[in-house]
């Protein structure tokens, strides 16, 4: 029974003002099951002030394989970066 | 009980999230000036992008491009931050397209030459810089984040656009003419962009004391003086303020005065430019309408046949 419970994935708001950001998953019968689980498993020692848990199966994710059609096409476009403008030393901080 | 731990988390300089109990004042003053912020995003692809098909190589188009393009993103980012507060993006578009909401009256001048482009990269986006810099550190969580991503998409957009200031005034006399021509009309537009002086803007001390804003209007204009004067002076152009003199004693500049009448005039978004603004912005959206649609139909589709299969 308990390895039917469904995957979460778990995200840690470190601190406020920060984003959450991704730390594991837990495996958990409900949402707020998962989220007991994920403040057991991931903050014991003050590593965050809000978590949030989202079905694994939710996760849209991009395929791998696409990685260079996908981000590929920005490395030849140097001019959206600032230091591909080239300006007189007194003004270089801009 | 919420409002004292409100009280304190900004007391002690921390940020407030989403999920947080926040007074309603606290949430409406962020939705109009985030919603304000992303309109001034979208609307501002406009001047510039009029001349995406003019821009004079190949080279300046693809960077106009880019930086159209990340206008628009920036604009996506402000609105996500604004609908973590429980607002629709759909709704904030709505009160866009009927003026309800505002945008920036920096976009409702004119860009009749190809160094408007420049003088809105080193102006424009300069003073958006000294203004947004700040906000980075925004009490509001989203609203501060999102102000990290675009200040970093920033400083390609300012140093792009002082290039082209640079290549015009290095140029022929006619080329260095025009470079002075867009410093002209662009100047006093850019120091009204700091919003009324201190004495005239009533809500900054609410907005300071909530840690909304860091600076006042007046201190971020003087800032942006400063740091502009000299880029100026190296360009070679002449600022249009006969009241421009450093003053020692303070170590600041002095300046002029605005004319804030036109600024209320712009505020206003009365005439010819602002009705080209909305009515460009709202047949684009229109335009999008089977776009919306299309997509609509295809994702039921898909839904369709899953559960088939």
């Amino acid at each position: 029974m308990n390895a039917n419970w469904p995957l979460w994935e778990v995200f840690v708001r470190a601190r406020r003002g920060l984003s959450h950001t991704h730390v594991g998953s837990v495996h958990a019968a409900d949402g707020e099951t998962a989220l007991q689980a994920a403040r057991d498993l991931f903050t014991r020692r003050q590593e965050g002030v809000s978590l949030w848990v989202v079905p694994s199966s939710e996760v849209i994710a991009s395929d791998p394989a696409n990685e260079a059609e996908l981000f590929e096409p920005a490395a030849d476009k140097a001019y959206r970066f600032p230091t591909s403008y080239e300006l007189p030393p007194e003004v270089d901080h801009m | 009980m919420s409002q004292e731990r409100f009280d304190a988390l900004i007391e002690a300089d921390e940020r407030i999230e989403p999920d947080d109990w926040m007074p309603d004042d606290y949430r409406k003053t962020l939705v109009r000036q985030i919603a304000q912020h992303a309109h001034s995003e979208i609307i501002g692809m406009q001047p510039e992008g009029e001349w995406i098909i003019r821009a004079p190589s190949l080279r300046r188009k693809a960077i106009l491009t880019a930086k159209v393009q990340d206008e628009a993103g920036h604009g996506m980012y402000l609105y996500g931050a604004a609908e973590s507060l429980g607002v629709d993006r759909a709704e904030l578009l709505d009160r866009l397209h009927d003026k309800t909401q505002k945008y920036s009256s920096i976009f409702n001048y004119a860009t009749p030459e190809w160094a408007d482009v420049g003088a809105i990269g080193w102006l424009v986006d300069g003073a958006a810089i000294a203004n947004q810099v700040p906000l980075c550190r925004c009490s509001f969580g989203p609203y501060g984040r999102a102000m990290v991503r675009i200040c970093k998409e920033e400083s390609f957009h300012q140093r792009q656009g002082y290039q082209i200031m640079l290549t015009l005034s290095e140029g022929t006399p006619e080329q260095h003419a025009m470079a002075q021509r867009a410093l002209d009309r662009w100047w006093w537009p850019s120091i009204m962009m700091f919003g009324p002086p201190d004495a005239d803007s009533p809500n900054t001390a609410r907005s300071m004391a909530w840690g909304i804003k860091r600076y006042t209007n007046d201190e971020l204009r003087q800032q942006f003086v400063d740091a502009t004067v000299p880029q100026a002076e190296l360009l070679g152009v002449t600022v249009p303020d006969p009241d421009l003199v450093w003053n020692e004693q303070r170590g600041h500049y002095d300046f002029g005065t605005p004319d804030w009448d036109e600024f209320a005039r712009m505020v206003k978004g009365e005439g010819e430019i602002p009705d080209l603004r909305i009515s460009t912005r709202r047949n684009a959206h229109a335009d999008g309408d089977w776009v919306r649609d299309a997509a609509a139909a295809y994702a039921a589709k898909q839904q369709r046949r899953e559960q088939v299969a």
